[in-house]
């Protein structure tokens, strides 16, 4: 076998903003294995829950990742009130699919600016995220935050939605559905956009069924599945909707998919919000007393695909057990396939690609010093040295 | 600025990445946000820094060209936050390198994050 | 239908079964069917593969592997039980790709051993923990209390 260069991407890159160290195994150009090494944004998430009260977790859960942070209150709120075996009443489910589209929104309008900007597109990238700050403060306005909104608890939300916020709402919405309008434009028919994501970071339809991956990444390749759709929760089987797919499993495929379920997402949310007028203001919450013994089972689609929370109740007021799994840890493994046999610069928007989200994918913990003697390499000393650097570093045989 | 994001939740690194955007547009201050701590003369970390951060923290605060400033950005990078009770914590930034500036929040909006850097400026 | 035909297939094989309603069930099954049942599952019946998830309590090694058959909304749950001084089960991802980083992770937090694991080496613990310790093991007092 011929020698093969690792380059390390991460784990203090530039490219990303949370702390991952891919290692590619090159070969000249061209990526041969790569293999992800993790551990830097451990933070002990199902443990504390478990020393945490029921209520008490939904404010940690949604710091398990500031982009999806309503995600997995979302879940979690889905598995407790399973145990529980109660329905929250209907004002509460649309308040619920609001937030949750709203974050839709927000998250692949941020997701398009990445990408514009691994691609050394930045006009996108300013783009997106200007038309992603109206959003944000459409939280503000309704939760009192930008990002992580404690809007969930078990039983319902925690505040309303006064229904003369809605014109405000509505205002926003109409600009960001021109804006998408625009941003659709600006990637869809962009030469150089399609140069650099057609055929790039493909992921045949069996791929995604052998790593069970989900969300945009798996309908990018031909798989039907959202959750909101197969196992309905909040008001999603209220309102009308569709699931978008496509078949390439390309990146070009994974920003299509992406950028057409934001018009589903707006579509979703005036739905909501025509809903929400007929409700009565104020109930928002069925009370729950105690959370019986047993085991309930959460999820929801989050904008990264399928969150899962399993929560395991002993009858006490903490979670027995609370196992958290993020779309993005069966999302990422997918690079296996994707990135190998790709050149170096197409390994980097293909990991982009599945919309990687380190954070919800390392949550666990404990304690003790390291014992293996290897160092890893940062992507920063590459910088500086580059060419007797990579001589140094590990080769592959 | 250089951005080192220790084991946080994200919400932090995306408010910082917010000041180079359209509506806040830190440049006009004169920041630039760069990709290697050697053309740094600001460390920006956010983060609960956990036990395999840590040495990396401290190796990246040893290779900045000196005098750097250094910000600690959010609860988690001011005090450990929610976080400061989990296994691997190892934080806060504080207790591993000297902090010049604490911008509290949860996350700091990109005004706070901006005035808190100025101001900073301002004062060397 | 589906849930019927499985159990009628793997009638042997399953100890107990639970159900809260037609979309969560719970199959108890012997350690040894988890293989065959799970290709069965992925091969035949086109189930996904969600997470697993293991807790250890005082009856042993408790793993649940969540399966999701995504066009009914149906999670179906395998649960086994390992043993408290050695558990260790065959591992799956010889089978597909889905379950090879998990399984490396339940290894590192609760030494449960996969056998026949195409690699199971360090997933998160480098740096956070030293090899041999199994953080999320509990200790249990003789009357089965969990020891704090």
């Amino acid at each position: 076998m011929s020698k093969q260069t690792l380059i390390p991407v991460g784990p203090y890159h530039p490219l990303q903003e949370e702390p991952e160290l891919f290692k590619l195994y090159c070969d000249g150009e061209i990526v041969k294995d790569v293999k992800w090494e993790t551990g830097y944004n451990h933070r002990g998430i199902e443990k504390l829950a478990e020393k945490k009260s029921y209520d008490e977790v939904f404010f940690l859960v949604e710091r398990i990742c500031g982009i999806c942070s309503t995600s997995h209150p979302f879940a979690f709120a889905n598995s407790v009130e399973e145990i529980v075996g109660v329905e929250i009443p209907d004002r509460a489910k649309y308040i619920r699919s609001i937030i949750g589209e709203l974050e839709r929104l927000h998250s692949h309008l941020l997701w398009v600016g990445l990408a514009g900007h691994f691609l050394g597109y930045n006009t996108v990238f300013m783009w997106a995220w200007k038309y992603r700050e109206p959003v944000l403060d459409l939280f503000e306005m309704i939760t009192g935050n930008r990002n992580s909104y404690a809007m969930f608890k078990v039983g319902g939300v925690r505040r309303d939605i006064e229904n003369q916020k809605i014109p405000a709402i509505e205002e926003v919405l109409s600009l960001v559905k021109k804006k998408t309008d625009m941003l659709v434009g600006a990637v869809m028919d962009d030469p150089v956009i399609h140069a650099r994501t057609k055929g790039v970071g493909i992921l045949t339809k069996q791929d995604i069924l052998d790593f069970a991956a989900v969300g945009p990444t798996a309908r990018a390749s031909g798989v039907d599945i959202d959750v909101r759709r197969d196992d309905p929760y909040a008001a999603y089987p209220l309102v009308n909707w569709k699931v978008i797919t496509a078949e390439a499993g390309d990146v070009f495929a994974k920003a299509q998919v992406r950028l057409l379920e934001m018009y589903e997402s707006i579509s979703i949310i005036d739905q909501c919000l025509v809903g929400l007028k007929k409700e009565k203001e104020g109930e928002t919450e069925v009370k729950i007393k105690h959370i019986p013994e047993g085991y309930g089972t959460g999820h929801a689609e989050a904008p990264r695909g399928e969150v899962y929370h399993f929560v395991v109740s002993d009858g006490s007021n903490s979670p027995a057990r609370h196992k958290i799994r993020a779309p993005s840890y069966t999302n990422i493994a997918t690079f296996k396939k994707s990135c190998v046999g790709q050149t170096i610069s197409d390994a980097t928007i293909s990991l982009a690609a599945v919309d990687p989200c380190y954070c919800c994918t390392e949550r666990l913990a404990v304690a003790l010093d390291r014992t293996s003697g290897r160092r890893i390499m940062n992507a920063k000393e590459i910088i500086e040295h580059s060419a007797e650097l990579t001589n140094k570093l590990l080769q592959h045989e | 600025m250089f951005h080192f994001g220790g084991a946080s939740c994200n919400n932090c690194d995306i408010e910082i990445l917010d000041c180079l955007t359209p509506r806040y547009d830190v440049e006009r201050f004169g920041m630039l946000l760069v990709g290697s701590i050697r053309h740094a003369d600001v460390l920006l970390v956010n983060g609960s820094i956990n036990k395999k951060d840590k040495p990396r923290l401290l190796e990246i605060y040893e290779q900045a060209p000196k005098p750097v400033l250094v910000v600690a950005i959010g609860a988690c990078g001011c005090t450990g936050g929610i976080f400061a009770e989990g296994d691997t914590f190892a934080g806060p930034v504080d207790k591993i390198i000297p902090v010049d500036a604490y911008i509290p929040g949860c996350p700091p909006k990109p005004e706070a994050i901006l005035a808190g850097v100025v101001k900073l400026i301002g004062k060397n | 239908m589906v849930l019927e035909e499985l159990k009628k297939t793997f009638s042997k094989e399953i100890l107990d079964s639970e159900s809260r309603n037609e979309r969560r069930v719970t199959l108890y099954i012997d350690p040894a069917a988890l293989v065959p049942m799970s290709e069965h599952l992925f091969k035949e019946l086109g189930f996904r593969f969600i997470i697993a998830s293991a807790l250890h309590t005082k009856r042993g090694f408790e793993i649940y592997y969540h399966f999701s058959y995504d066009p009914s909304g149906l999670i179906l749950n395998l649960h086994v039980t390992l043993d408290q001084a050695k558990p260790e089960i065959e591992s799956l991802s010889n089978m597909f790709e889905a379950t090879n980083w998990i399984e490396r992770e339940m290894h590192e937090l609760f030494g449960i051993n996969f056998l026949n694991h195409p690699n199971l080496e360090q997933l998160l613990s480098e740096g956070n923990w030293a090899l041999g310790e199994y953080p999320y093991r509990k200790t249990f007092k003789s009357n089965g209390e969990v020891q704090a």
